[in-house]
């Protein structure tokens, strides 16, 4: 037994699946690394990105899957439909590739009300017909009450690749960190919603399918090394994870760049939560060579999904493997991978 | 809500940076000289000096040490275990703050009893507890209510209104604790301290007469202060000058929110409904009179005096100096689990659970100051 797996045990006892298992962070790794990846693992899979690029006689695709279960079904800014659809084509944008097909399996609660369902289905095709992304195949089960909670939704979805450029480069020392707009909304909206705080917010999720910003960016696509949509983990969770495949370097960020909207801010005061690590569905986050820098956020600013993009960072040697903030007032701090999910301070 | 944006101000930060650092040096603080020890009592602060990299920017000759100000973290295990039995009866819903369910106790988590079907909740405002309790009246509700005197008259409303509604269902297990005590026990305890920065927080409820004895009989310097980092730095700053004056008085840099008197409404609501009592605190031991206990007149709504209940005997966790970490004594840096064996993932003491404790903010925000060390690979 490892070490960790021992101090894994001395916490649940008996080695049980926690919450913090799904939070994106730390917890969620080590049981992809430990469980699953221990036993599906292939080529296709081991890089553990948005999406897996799989040959196709001779063309290469992109495939991805993702399960939703927001709680509530329904919340300020859009619902588990719009988000089930917008995630899988995200997933597949942020590789490069243009999303073509889309496919969908609903797990239902035996008593959910039939027109909560259509709204969310309507929800569906909306998003889908937006993004030019049609929905071809799915499924449908109901469970016994209880057996989940109100809905979970699961899509698939294939991309193509037109052309050679895609992003997979390496981050390079005075590379520039850019992401297309404010940060925590997703997150903020759901946890309001959820929790039924009595806060007054104006807060809504942004989730909205970005493969129309990243084809503004196709012309850049070689200048860009990376790109991901920072969904569970927030911003943080993601530069972590870019950082932790670069060798020998880190990466920089400028506290006073982050772009926040006011209700986040407060929100986030209010409650004591950091918005790096809080959750987005419309937000697109990159690495692009800093020649370009200046372009790129140009095109993401033309585009109305990325209207407040700007750079918020940069590569840089100094720190290597880690992702640090230089705090507005000219202090300096780690910001470490997400490790379960954020909780209101108590004082 | 506006954000301050003021009391963030790089100039300003900057330029009491540079203050302290004048400061301490014309008393011959610094790199070849000796060093003064500050020490925040409130987790609140500790999050805030490390959330906005404030240890970056103090000269050597000044530290700033995180003490017991983490409800979460001073909790001990025979109440962790109790709160577990509590959750372990089939008709309890055991509710608390969201950072103790992970907490470790002698061998479960209240975390790790709702992963296998036991009713815990987490709470925004112990009030909440009062409405899930109004809600299913064929539950007992069971409030295991941490704090200092911040959050306490919150759980003295709750009481007052569980009995206003006559309810029969809601209990609370009482683990509130008091500061003043536990700054005594500091300032006679084995660190030299040379000021407090005391919690705007708690001072707001309480005025200032809880730091006259440290001030007076221990002649340490206490100057009340708020989160903000121009707020951190100039109580750094007060109690530098003090040391320099060689004078110990009480001083308030959060005079924008903390009055002299407290909030006398709140301090009243928290005297009718708990009553002192000698406390144990995880690491620091039998501190008379620090805790809180339900008064007689509200036994009704006391889970300990109602509801009997098994308790499995403390174990506590081989190694950890979570201890020495709440008293001041050694730094997260000096315990053999830290970011080892003891992570926030998987955390063996309750000072790498609590969002507002040391060892959370050692790990999460740098593990060491001013030097951001290397990543930290995981076994």
């Amino acid at each position: 037994m490892s070490r960790h797996e021992m101090s894994r045990h001395k916490i649940t006892g008996d080695g049980t699946i926690q919450l913090g298992h799904g939070s994106g962070g730390v917890l969620t790794r080590e049981l992809i690394r430990d469980v699953f990846l221990a036993r599906f693992d292939n080529p296709a899979l081991a890089p553990l990105m948005d999406s897996a690029l799989v040959k196709i006689g001779g063309s290469e695709v992109a495939f991805t899957t993702d399960a939703y279960v927001v709680k509530p079904l329904e919340f300020p800014g859009g619902d588990i439909g719009t988000l089930a659809v917008c995630g899988t084509i995200n997933d597949l944008a942020v590789m490069g590739a243009q999303p073509v097909a889309l496919s969908c399996a609903v797990i239902m609660q035996e008593g959910l009300e039939i027109e909560l369902v259509e709204r969310i289905t309507q929800s569906m095709q909306r998003a889908a017909a937006g993004a030019g992304v049609p929905i071809v195949t799915g499924d449908t089960k109901v469970v016994e009450r209880a057996s989940c909670d109100g809905l979970f939704i699961t899509t698939a979805g294939l991309g193509v690749f037109d052309g050679p450029d895609r992003p997979r480069g390496t981050l390079r020392d005075g590379d520039a960190v850019i992401v297309s707009g404010a940060l925590g909304d997703h997150g903020t909206a759901v946890l309001v919603a959820r929790e039924g705080l009595k806060i007054a917010s104006s807060v809504e999720s942004d989730c909205a399918a970005l493969n129309g910003l990243v084809e503004a960016l196709r012309p850049f696509f070689s200048g860009i090394r990376i790109m991901r949509d920072p969904t569970r983990g927030g911003l943080a969770t993601t530069l972590n994870e870019f950082v932790e495949g670069a060798a020998g370097v880190g990466i920089v960020l400028r506290e006073g760049d982050v772009p926040l909207s006011d209700g986040v801010a407060a929100i986030c005061e209010l409650l004591g939560l950091d918005p790096l690590y809080i959750a987005n569905e419309g937000k697109l986050v990159l690495v692009c060579d800093a020649a370009v820098a200046g372009k790129v956020v140009a095109a993401m600013r033309a585009h109305p999904l990325g209207a407040r993009a700007c750079a918020v960072g940069t590569v840089t040697p100094t720190y290597p493997g880690r992702v640090c903030l230089e705090t507005t007032v000219g202090g300096l701090r780690v910001v470490d991978m997400l490790v379960a999910d954020q909780l209101p301070r108590i004082c | 809500m506006d954000v301050p944006d003021g009391f963030r101000d790089r100039e300003v930060v900057q330029a009491l940076a540079r203050r302290i650092d004048a400061t301490a040096r014309r008393i011959g603080a610094g790199p070849a000289g000796r060093t003064l020890t500050f020490m925040e009592v409130c987790g609140t602060h500790t999050m805030a000096m490390h959330r906005f990299g404030l240890h970056a920017l103090l000269p050597d000759g000044v530290r700033l040490l995180s003490g017991p100000g983490c409800p979460v973290c001073v909790t001990p295990n025979r109440l962790v275990d109790t709160a577990i039995a509590y959750a372990r009866l089939n008709d309890v819903t055991l509710m608390t703050f969201g950072d103790m369910l992970k907490v470790p106790g002698s061998t479960s988590s209240l975390s790790a009893e709702k992963s296998r079907g036991r009713d815990v909740r987490l709470v925004y405002s112990p009030t909440d507890a009062v409405e899930v309790a109004r809600a299913n009246p064929e539950r007992r509700i069971v409030f295991f209510a941490i704090g200092f005197e911040t959050t306490t008259p919150t759980c003295a409303a709750a009481v007052l209104a569980a009995r206003e509604a006559a309810l029969e269902n809601f209990f609370v297990v009482s683990a509130g604790k008091l500061l003043p005590p536990a700054l005594e026990a500091l300032a006679t305890g084995e660190v030299r301290i040379d000021g407090f920065v005391c919690p705007g927080h708690v001072s707001v409820v309480t005025g200032f007469g809880i730091y006259r004895d440290v001030v007076e009989k221990h002649h340490i310097p206490c100057v009340i202060t708020g989160f903000e980092p121009v707020d951190m730095l100039k109580a750094v700053l007060m109690l530098t000058e003090q040391v320099a004056a060689g004078e110990a008085r009480i001083e308030n840099e959060y005079n924008r929110v903390v009055r002299p008197e407290g909030n006398p409404i709140a301090q009243q609501v928290m005297a009718e409904v708990f009553v002192p009592v000698d406390s144990e605190w995880r690491g620091i031991g039998m501190i008379p009179a620090s805790g809180l206990a339900v008064r007689e007149v509200f036994s009704a709504h006391d889970a300990l005096r109602q509801l009997p209940v098994e308790v499995e005997p403390p174990r506590e966790h081989k190694g950890c100096i979570c201890g020495a970490v709440l008293r001041g004594a050694r730094t997260p840096l000096e315990c053999t689990l830290f970011a080892t064996a003891c992570t926030p993932a998987y955390p063996v003491g309750a000072c790498m659970v609590s969002s507002e404790g040391t060892c959370a903010a050692y790990y999460k925000y740098g593990k060491d100051r001013p030097h951001v060390a290397p990543r930290n690979v995981a076994p």
